[in-house]
């Protein structure tokens, strides 16, 4: 199930033209860098990219984090069941039998697999875009200090893992929003309208309190591996958070699933 | 649903009658464990559908195909992808030659081969309804369930899937449709079952089924003591139906109608109302269609069983 999930997807054309979209997307900073002069005054990460390519990797991730990648996620998460509802090919797929079980978490499974596909992508063209405009070193800290090129190929690689860590809550509160509606688009929306919203209550100060339990205020922590020595307290508190959001939805997810009367 | 019991012989196939909401839909999704009895169990060839303590059906799906509804499929993917890709999904991973080549076969027996590489978007209504049977018999099912499968499609596909069904039922597997298109169930199944407010009210073959609610004329010469003496027979009912009285009344008398369940005949009737006396001018029978017996078994309460 699983499996077909994945080919399914790679049989779809929106999979490349949206794999295309975020290559674009992925040789920006790179390109924004080449062709200008001084600091970009960017993001995090952008202005490094001068002295290392393999900056690029993370600038890519740190432009899609916010809402690209939160938009990908909510999309596929929320499309899982509710699309297979609205086309009726869920009844077929239950009745043939596949167990519901096995649906949620097949579903969820390939929905994850396709986010860290995503960002493998988006964080390989980076580096490729990064390598050609301004050639790799080694890389310097946010910190000042330097590591060698091997330690920095570990660290842009556990970013990449913390990142589709961070988007695993997100997709587990779409696959569960989709077990609830024959909507998908709604599922879709309602998804990314929960990222959006623990957005904008990370940005308001009064709220401090509950920022540290808000699914997206640790998203960005992974900045703190290229820091010396590396920072890893956000980064805990992050997976446990991620963690927790997870294992809560994916259990609501498969609660409703294997109770409801599927009557699309 | 109160109580239905419906045992059907390897190979045989099955109409399931009923008018809109009378449970036909819920029935068949309830067998497939799509959704839950509120109580009591469900049971298909034996085995319970909804096993104890687990959620979700249990395996006995495997030995069912079903078109529920309409079909519904992929519509970006090929016919042979979307078969392929339902095959995997409920696997274990079988053999992969295996499952093409029941794949390629399915796609065979209901005439597919040509188009199984276009993508199903670009279907016609009746492709995709052959699709779906195609899809119902991947598993080789032992018991193929298909709800209102002739729906939506034009003459030539009604006939073509009809004609499928009965093929499938020839080589041994059991076929259980649902309908409410009474000509079809007449011309297509062996068995024919009535549902009527979620329970079976009647159940035989469509031919059987007809006689059933046959009604008969009675040329009568003294119609109060006639409807006296049919009160006390066992399955006679007079009907006061005016309507089907036909022009020309006998010669002294009247007409009335009965309608005749087990274990009244019109002979019986007759020896009945002759020897209280009564002068039988004419006995007409009156041939019921299945329409009629439907209709008035979904609606009275004076249902003869």
């Amino acid at each position: 199930m699983f499996l077909v999930e994945l080919a399914k997807a790679f049989r779809r054309p929106r999979t490349y033209v949206l794999g295309a979209l975020l290559a674009g997307v992925a040789v920006l900073p790179a390109v924004i860098l080449a062709t200008s002069q001084g600091s970009s005054g960017g993001p995090e990460f952008f202005d490094l990219i001068r002295r290392n390519g393999l900056f690029a990797a993370l600038a890519a991730v740190v432009v899609i984090q916010p809402f690209i990648l939160p938009l990908g996620a909510g999309l596929l998460s929320g499309e899982s069941i509710a699309g297979e509802a609205s086309g009726g090919t869920l009844r077929y797929l239950l009745v043939r039998p596949v167990s519901r079980v096995r649906l949620v978490l097949s579903k969820y499974g390939s929905v994850m697999a396709l986010l860290a596909m995503a960002v493998g992508w988006v964080m390989l063209v980076g580096v490729a875009a990064g390598g050609v405009a301004f050639g790799y070193g080694p890389l310097p800290t946010l910190s000042g200090t330097t590591i060698g090129a091997a330690a920095a190929a570990t660290r842009i690689a556990l970013s990449a893992g913390y990142v589709v860590a961070g988007i695993a809550g997100l997709a587990a509160i779409g696959v569960f929003i989709s077990t609830m509606t024959e909507s998908a688009p709604g599922a879709s929306i309602a998804a990314v309208a929960i990222a959006v919203i623990s957005q904008i209550l990370d940005g308001l100060s009064s709220l401090r309190v509950i920022h540290p339990y808000l699914l997206t205020h640790d998203w960005l922590a992974f900045a703190d591996l290229f820091r010396s020595p590396v920072a890893w307290d956000a980064m805990r508190r992050g997976l446990l958070v991620f963690a927790a959001y997870t294992v809560l939805f994916l259990g609501a997810a498969l609660t409703v699933m294997t109770r409801k009367d599927v009557t699309s | 649903m109160d109580g239905l019991d419906l045992a059907v012989e390897q190979g045989v196939l099955y109409g399931f009658l009923g008018p809109n909401g009378a449970g036909k839909t819920t029935a068949i999704r309830m067998a497939l464990g799509l959704i839950f009895p509120t109580g009591g169990a469900v049971e298909v060839l034996g085995e319970p559908v909804f096993s104890e303590g687990r959620p979700g059906p249990g395996r006995v799906l495997r030995r069912v195909g079903a078109v529920v509804e309409e079909p519904a499929f992929w519509k970006y993917l090929s016919g042979r992808h979307n078969l392929e890709y339902f095959a995997r999904a409920a696997g274990p991973a079988a053999d992969r030659e295996a499952r093409l080549a029941r794949v390629d076969r399915v796609l065979g027996l209901v005439g597919l081969e040509q188009a199984a590489d276009k993508k199903v978007k670009a279907y016609s209504q009746g492709m995709r309804q052959r699709l779906g049977v195609a899809l119902s018999l991947l598993g080789e099912p032992e018991v193929l369930v298909l709800d209102e499968p002739t729906n939506g499609l034009d003459p030539q596909g009604m006939r073509d899937v009809r004609l499928l069904l009965r093929r499938v039922a020839d080589e041994g597997t059991t076929v259980f449709v649902s309908s409410h298109l009474l000509w079809e169930v007449e011309t297509m199944c062996d068995l024919v079952g009535v549902l009527a407010r979620g329970r079976l009210v009647a159940e035989g073959p469509p031919s059987e089924l007809r006689t059933a609610g046959d009604h008969i004329r009675i040329a009568v010469d003294d119609r109060a003591r006639a409807e006296r003496v049919l009160a006390r027979f066992d399955g006679a009912l007079v009907v006061e139906d005016p309507e089907a009285t036909p022009p020309g009344s006998p010669p002294g008398g009247s007409w009335i109608r009965v309608r005749l369940a087990p274990p009244a005949t019109p002979a019986a009737v007759n020896a009945a109302l002759v020897s209280e006396g009564v002068q039988v001018g004419a006995v007409v029978p009156e041939r019921a269609t299945l329409e009629e017996v439907f209709l008035s078994l979904v609606e009275g309460a004076d249902v003869p069983r």
